[in-house]
């Protein structure tokens, strides 16, 4: 193994303690989600260490609560959106004509929406569930990275070792999964990073407008929404949210930069 | 006694490599070279891929590419020692001094400029004359260099002259500053044989001309034997043998320099008459939204155990043959029939049997085989989809075909980029063979690689057919791997076989003039043949 970047370390370190923090919130937790605890928005104390929110609640409970609520949003529509846009992309281009301009160009027509307005209408319309934001994260998502594997793909995909797996009678299956796959996963897992960064952005301000996670659920946006009107006195619980989501967007980018470093040929051509 | 123009003492050379997974390594790629060259004199250096021949032509210029550092020695240009000349020193001195001649015209010339523009630019950008001055000057290198129109051409641009004409103009470039010393590398490697000789020919004069002196790098011993005086022979960064041109090629005193003298010493007997197994009869085809027949009206036949090749320069249609006989460019008219009957033009029509049968080899081995893929899938594939082979039974006979391709043990499980160019190429017969195809489509598959590897893989062709009497169908550019290997031969000419039949027919006179043009190309290990072509020939090549 070649020795990993102090960089990288730090961003692995806390993307694996938010992970954790999200899977284990019932333990680590100090008091419950949604449990009134004491006065409204009280400083930082030793008995709530980030202090309370605008009803009283234990800010950092909510905030391991809201972790949890957000980084399964975020993780599940980043899942969505790689399954359904590299097997579309591929497939678009393997089989190429028709199927991919179809394809293609109904992406084009997705992406011509700004993606947030286009969240805002479907959202309005349908009823709020998290499976509800997930599928139109994830299908929003899948655009971009239709575009990534298409565009990966379509070189892969003139190779000669893919017109000899065309010549021996391979299905579009294995063609997409045995032979272009393997050879286009380190563009797309660095790619993975940012998406799910871009994901944790998109759910929070979904919250914070208020058609993404409903209340009492706890979640990083949501939690901002509901102590914003504090700032206007000098409360900084709004702050400890979008520090959270600050720190958590950085740190899984150290990463992705990481990885992508590891695994481009372009930086002295190291790649493999 | 003439003046030295280089010298060059215990040249070392090293580079930093980063192999996957591991520390970064420095090695050693050119080592205790020494060598000097005389005004007017052209030295070759020969020597297979890897073996430092560019590195040393560069060092010429005091420049190493991609992270290579000269390390030790002294290289003396005009009895100055230019290693120590510093980044000015050295911008002085490049491209007045010493100038360069790439591989690839086609990549070397800036596509948005004319052609003058960029064959006077040194010698402008040093001062050394105006540029009315540098214009005649170029002018005349475009006359001596036989160009035509050559008060003209340098108002076209690069992609309006053909690549044999670009890299004339590149000659040009070079000697446009009239620089003590032109560093030629690979000059015509990527031009066709019937193109080469006329560069050949023109890079001769224009060096006996101007009296420049040259280094001349190729891998090719047959034509660097054609232009230079003396010849230094590389291996693995080090001089193997150093000679005049005609003590190396009369009277190598080394066992490698004499394996490159004898390469293509291949012979095979000639066969009984054998039925035909495939046909292509009246093949014309067409690309896709063209009107232009790229193959028109192309019959030949393979006969079973039996090898036809097919020879021709690039764009005379021999791989779009290929490219319709499997099936991946159906034709407009004609058919492919294979053991009588016709087989379905397109792909995805085919049985797989049909696709069974038919196997090819391609040129570039690196790409043709999955770089995620171990040898053992690559090769195991084929016998799983063909012949429902798994788990061991798999394995046993994918390591029966490393045998029968001479690669034995421990290579099952390697990726190809742990395999050497001989081995891949090894890999991907292996792969067409597990298939126990009855005829092989081999696409330039020599063509990449450097001679004696390139040997090694004819005899394993050879002995292949010999065991198992497997067609192939050879493409190739190359008239000595032909003679090597080939029983028929059909010579392709945009898009026409304009000469067909056995290989003693085709090779034997009278000749139509695009096969003597052809027949006559190709470089010889003679000294003066170069001479003796140019002034017998009947035709003028078409990349000229």
């Amino acid at each position: 193994m070649t020795r990993i970047p102090f960089s990288a370390l730090l961003g692995i370190a806390a993307t694996a303690l938010f992970f954790l923090s999200a899977i284990f919130a019932d333990l680590i937790a100090p008091y419950g989600m949604a449990e009134i605890v004491g006065g409204v928005w009280e400083p930082m104390s030793a008995k709530h260490w980030l202090g309370t929110d605008a009803i009283g609640r234990d800010l950092l409970s909510r905030i391991i609560f809201g972790g949890r609520t957000t980084i399964y949003v975020a993780t599940m529509a980043t899942i969505l959106s790689f399954t359904l846009g590299s097997v579309l992309g591929f497939t678009a281009a393997t089989i190429g004509g028709w199927v991919d301009q179809l394809l293609s160009r109904g992406v084009d027509l997705l992406m011509a929406i700004p993606s947030l307005i286009l969240a805002l209408v479907v959202l309005s319309v349908m009823p709020v569930t998290l499976t509800m934001l997930i599928l139109v994260m994830g299908i929003l998502d899948s655009t971009r990275v239709f575009r990534l594997s298409r565009a990966v793909a379509v070189d892969i995909a003139v190779m000669d070792f893919v017109e000899a797996a065309r010549l021996r009678g391979e299905g579009t299956r294995w063609i997409i999964f045995r032979e272009i796959l393997p050879n286009a996963l380190s563009p797309l897992v660095a790619e993975l990073g940012l998406r799910f960064i871009f994901a944790v952005l998109f759910i929070s301000t979904l919250s914070f407008l208020g058609l993404g996670v409903q209340p009492p659920l706890a979640d990083w946006g949501g939690i901002v929404k509901e102590n914003k009107e504090g700032l206007v006195y000098g409360v900084a619980a709004a702050l400890v949210p979008a520090i959270t989501i600050a720190v958590l967007a950085i740190s899984v980018n150290l990463v992705a930069d990481w990885v992508l470093n590891r695994t481009t040929s372009l930086k002295g051509g190291r790649g493999g | 006694m003439a003046e030295t123009v280089l010298e060059i003492r215990g040249l070392k050379i090293e580079a930093t490599t980063y192999p996957p997974g591991e520390p970064p390594v420095d090695i050693v790629i050119v080592e205790d070279i020494s060598l000097s060259l005389e005004k007017g004199k052209v030295m070759g250096l020969i020597g297979e891929s890897g073996a430092g021949k560019s590195t040393i032509g560069l060092s010429a210029m005091a420049y190493g590419r991609g992270g290579v550092r000269i390390t030790g020695g002294e290289v003396l240009l005009n009895g100055r020692d230019i290693l120590k000349s510093g980044a000015r020193g050295l911008r002085g001195l490049r491209g007045r001094e010493v100038t360069y001649v790439a591989q690839s015209a086609a990549a070397a010339f800036n596509p948005a400029k004319k052609l003058m523009e960029q064959v006077i630019e040194a010698t402008l950008k040093h001062g050394l004359c105006s540029r009315s001055e540098a214009e005649a000057r170029a002018v005349a290198l475009f006359g001596k260099l036989g160009l035509p129109d050559p008060e003209r051409i340098g108002n076209r641009y690069p992609h309006q002259v053909s690549g044999g004409q670009l890299q004339r103009v590149m000659t040009a470039m070079a000697l446009c500053p009239e620089p003590s010393l032109v560093i030629f590398d690979e000059p015509t490697t990527a031009l066709d044989v019937t193109t080469q000789i006329d560069v050949l020919a023109a890079i001769k004069d224009a060096i006996h001309a101007t009296g420049v002196a040259a280094l001349y790098i190729t891998h090719d011993l047959a034509v660097v034997a054609q232009v230079s005086d003396e010849i230094r022979v590389l291996r693995g960064g080090q001089t193997v043998e150093h000679g005049t041109t005609r003590e190396i090629i009369e009277a190598p005193r080394q066992d490698y320099t004499r394996a490159l003298v004898s390469v293509r010493s291949i012979e095979h007997q000639p066969k009984p008459p054998a039925d035909p197994v495939l046909a292509a009869d009246g093949i014309s085809a067409r690309y896709r939204g063209t009107r232009f027949d790229v193959l028109s009206e192309v019959s030949v036949d393979i006969a079973a155990g039996h090898t036809l090749a097919i020879v021709g320069e690039s764009g005379s249609g021999k791989s779009t043959l290929a490219r319709v006989i499997t099936g991946l460019l159906p034709p407009h008219s004609g058919e492919i029939r294979f053991n009588g009957r016709a087989l379905r033009p397109s792909l995805p029509e085919r049985s797989k049997t049909d696709l069974r049968e038919l196997q090819m080899i391609y040129q570039m081995a690196d790409v043709a085989m999955n770089p995620r893929q171990t040898v053992g899938t690559i090769i195991g594939r084929p016998l799983e989809f063909y012949f429902g082979l798994k788990g061991e039974a798999r394995r046993k006979r994918v390591q029966d075909l490393l045998d029968q391709i001479e690669m034995g043990k421990g290579y099952i499980d390697r990726y190809p980029a742990e395999l050497s160019g001989g081995q891949k190429q090894r890999v991907c017969i292996a792969r067409a063979l597990a298939a126990d195809p009855s005829v092989i489509i081999c696409d330039e598959v020599t063509s990449a690689l450097d001679p004696l590897v390139a040997d090694g893989i004819l005899k394993l062709l050879l002995d292949l057919q010999a065991q198992q009497g497997v067609s192939y169908l050879f493409i190739t550019h190359d008239l000595a791997t032909v003679k090597a290997i080939a029983d028929s031969i059909a010579v392709m000419y945009r898009g026409r076989v304009v000469r067909y039949g056995t290989k003693d027919q085709v090779l034997a006179p009278p000749f139509d003039d695009y096969t003597d043009l052809l027949l006559s190309s190709v470089p010889e290990m003679k000294l003066g043949w170069l001479e003796n072509v140019i002034a017998n020939r009947k035709m003028e090549s078409a990349g000229n």
